[in-house]
């Protein structure tokens, strides 16, 4: 018998991360900047002004032809009928059970052309998955090895792009995308992210990503950009409650189940229909709540949650907040357990620490439009 | 990297200050360098009987957690508190107010068993060329 190797994959700025002082670590196959100098610190530097992460582990899979929108609104839980050019759409992909496959983003590129922008662990799972359900035959391709992605938060992020980008960011509306060739070709600006804080995401030629990256640290200095590490970026969308697939959710769990009910267009065909009506009528048994601990401790993911020493369900994410300052997460815990301000237990290690349910997002930028 | 001379290390890398009948212990400059920002301590309890090399108390980062182990044997004498107002102090000050615990020391032999500052750090430089 021969142990299986698992490959790892390392992002195509490896070096450059590592001559910035990057310390790795893993994230799913990939080898990844966990931070640079510390994770508190990037933290606040997109809260407070800016920060640049490297995020080309992302998949791209475009859809194109005639059929593109048709196929894509039979493969996607939310209403892509509403989707114009320009714009973006935050949607799952559910399996016929109602499962969650991936959840990803759709961005509108032209008439017949889609970006559907997916979950770096989910990328062969995913591009299988659409091209075994792709009825309506649209040319689907997976052009997750030549694109390269940079994502830019912060309240600074606008003025750092509108120093380095010809276009008319300002007039960029949340969950919108702008295609350019200036400096770089074929670059498409997008107003999303996963902090919570106004940002965008350039998704770039790989082999102008050095250069890319380069300019965004030098231009950016002026606005105090700081390259962030995926430490940062999981506190950041834990603050701003956006989830984790394979953590808060994964083929096991429904859009109901995950409080992604505004992403599930009912009146349509689409995989998971049936299944999702019928959970609707019936009613969930489990949701996600955020809770923060009232007791001296961490949750962690998987941690049991107890109420009286009763097992309710289960944490899926916890950190530390280094906004609120304050011991954060989420769980999926039984419907009746999930009353806001309910009082439950974190079983961290030998003890049961107190925690309580509270309302989400745990952090939320005035100026910045919630998540569709 | 910060590796006073006065006191003796683990290759788990706890520091102790010994005086007969009186130790006192924390995480080292480099530990609290590797574990990044500090945002939890959890102490042992006072009274508390420790065995040397066994984990004692437990130290969270933002994103994961570490033992922290007995350099010696012994019965825990005090805890460090301001720790867990501002766990950060063991960045900050690792061998000063970041301290952990005190040990009221039960097998003054057990200190044979550790290193002096040089052969810590002559571990340190081994372990930096091995990874």
């Amino acid at each position: 018998m021969q142990a299986t190797m698992v490959h790892i994959k390392k992002l195509p700025l490896h070096e450059f991360h590592q001559t910035l002082g990057a310390r790795l670590g893993t994230f799913g196959e990939w080898e990844v900047p966990l931070y640079y100098s510390s994770v508190i610190d990037e933290h606040k530097a997109v809260r407070n002004r800016v920060g640049i992460f490297d995020i080309s582990h992302m998949g791209e899979i475009y859809f194109e032809g005639r059929t593109a929108r048709q196929t894509l609104n039979y493969l996607l839980s939310a209403q892509v009928d509403r989707l114009v050019m320009g714009k973006a759409l935050y949607s799952p992909v559910c399996n016929e059970k109602g499962g969650i496959v991936d959840d990803v983003i759709v961005y509108q590129l032209g008439e017949e052309s889609y970006l559907v922008v997916v979950n770096a662990a989910n990328i062969a799972k995913d591009y299988d998955w659409f091209l075994s359900h792709n009825l309506k035959s649209a040319a689907i391709q997976n052009r997750s090895e030549e694109i390269g992605l940079l994502s830019i938060q912060g309240p600074n992020s606008l003025d750092l792009l509108k120093s380095i980008f010809p276009y008319p960011l300002e007039q960029m509306k949340y969950y919108s995308v702008l295609p350019g060739s200036n400096p770089w070709k074929n670059v498409l600006i997008a107003r999303t992210g996963y902090t919570g804080e106004l940002g965008y995401e350039i998704f770039l030629m790989k082999k102008d990503l050095t250069d890319a990256y380069s300019v965004f640290l030098e231009k950016g200095k002026a606005f105090g950009i700081k390259p962030i590490g995926f430490g940062a970026r999981d506190t950041l969308r834990l603050e701003a409650c956006m989830m984790l697939y394979g953590q808060d959710m994964n083929d096991e769990t429904t859009p109901l189940e995950v409080g992604l009910e505004r992403t599930v267009f009912f009146d349509k065909e689409f995989i998971g229909r049936s299944a999702l009506i019928q959970q609707k009528e019936k009613g969930i048994s489990k949701k996600i709540v955020g809770f923060e601990m009232l007791g001296h401790g961490l949750a962690r993911h998987d941690y049991d949650v107890t109420k009286n020493g009763r097992s309710i369900g289960r944490v899926t994410s916890g950190s530390f907040s280094p906004t609120l300052k304050k011991n954060i997460g989420l769980a999926g815990v039984l419907l009746e357990e999930s009353q806001m301000g309910h009082e439950i237990e974190i079983q961290i290690r030998q003890n049961q620490v107190s925690a309580k349910i509270v309302a989400t997002p745990f952090y939320k930028k005035t100026t910045t439009g919630a998540r569709p | 990297m910060n590796i006073p001379k006065d006191l003796k290390y683990t290759k788990t890398h706890e520091w102790i200050r010994y005086q007969p009948g009186r130790a006192i212990v924390g995480v080292t400059d480099y530990a609290q360098h590797e574990i990044s920002d500090i945002v939890f301590v959890e102490l042992p309890k006072v009274g508390q009987e420790v065995s040397q090399g066994k984990a004692i108390c437990v130290v969270e980062s933002v994103k994961a957690a570490f033992d922290i182990y007995a350099p010696i044997s012994g019965t825990v004498k005090a805890i460090n508190t301001a720790l867990e107002a501002d766990p950060a102090l063991a960045n900050r000050e690792p061998y000063g107010n970041g301290w952990f615990f005190e040990l009221t020391p039960s097998n003054p032999s057990d200190l044979e068993l550790l290193l002096a500052s040089d052969q810590y750090q002559e571990f340190l430089q081994q372990a930096a060329h091995e990874s």
